[in-house]
């Protein structure tokens, strides 16, 4: 059976569609077994699926330069 | 209550992603919330000295926003023609024989409830990001919203894989914790 790490790191994967079919039985396997990485998991998946109802949108580090320096000097556009 | 200050400085680093979030839910145009932000850092700057000390800075620039927000919607109204209402009571084909009003709006429909937390729910989810330490939160936000692939991040910021999933773990465990203390217990 994968350890405990082995297991969070196949869940973070899963969590981004990265975790291969023998992981994820792995995974399952150990979840079984393992009330604290069962717990996780299920709060990781509720993780994901907060984000993907949020709709996160970011700016981009060039739009943030670009802000900062409109904000310092406010007078030329 | 101590007396808030305003540090302008830090304004675009801790509020730029969570105002936009807010701003492009309402406008729908990423451009658009941009200015619309960028507007809200330079108004919030010219009041400043007006600032009272008694709102957290964050709902105060969110006030500000909001204002904006609601000038462009009104500035997009006075245009010739725009303020009309169209309606077009013309059934299509499979509509036909409906009544009008099972195609109104259902005004006690949970989705326009849903639409308003799920931006407020974006709002906490960006500022416990700002929260994290600053690699975290960078390798968080190119994954998880501007979904790269592990390789691309990897290439990008000159790290090993298995180095990108300990940073990932360490910011979603951080994420569930800020948003279990901000989000689940305030509602």
């Amino acid at each position: 059976m994968v350890s405990c790490e082995r297991a969070k790191v196949i869940c973070n994967k899963k969590q981004y569609r990265e975790a291969r079919f023998l992981e994820k039985a792995q995974l399952m396997l150990h979840l079984l077994f393992c009330k604290a990485c069962f717990k996780f998991s299920q709060k990781n998946d509720r993780l994901t699926q907060m984000i993907q109802r949020a709709d996160l949108h970011v700016l981009s580090d060039v739009e943030k330069e670009r802000m900062k320096q409109h904000l310092q000097n406010p007078g030329d556009t | 209550m101590a007396k808030i200050e305003l540090h302008p400085d830090t304004w675009v680093d801790r509020y730029a992603d969570s105002l936009f979030n807010y701003a492009v839910a309402r406008v729908g145009d990423e451009d658009l919330a941009r200015d619309l932000v960028q507007e809200t850092f330079i108004a919030g700057l010219k009041s400043a000295p007006n600032f009272k000390g008694n709102a957290a800075e964050r709902t105060w620039l969110v006030a500000i926003l909001k204002r904006k927000v609601i000038d462009h919607y009104r500035k997009a109204n006075t245009e010739k023609g725009k303020a009309e209402v169209r309606m077009s009571f013309k059934a299509s084909t499979e509509q036909e024989g409906d009544w009008l009003e099972a195609r109104a709006a259902d005004p006690e429909s949970i989705r326009e409830n849903d639409r308003i937390e799920n931006e407020e729910l974006g709002m906490a989810i960006q500022q416990c990001i700002t929260r994290l330490p600053e690699t975290q939160a960078r390798v968080f936000t190119l994954k998880t919203i501007k979904q790269w692939s592990t390789e691309d991040i990897c290439n990008e910021l000159e790290i090993t894989p298995s180095n990108l999933w300990v940073m990932v773990h360490r910011a979603r465990t951080s994420l569930m914790e800020c948003l279990n203390e901000n989000w689940f217990k305030s509602n």
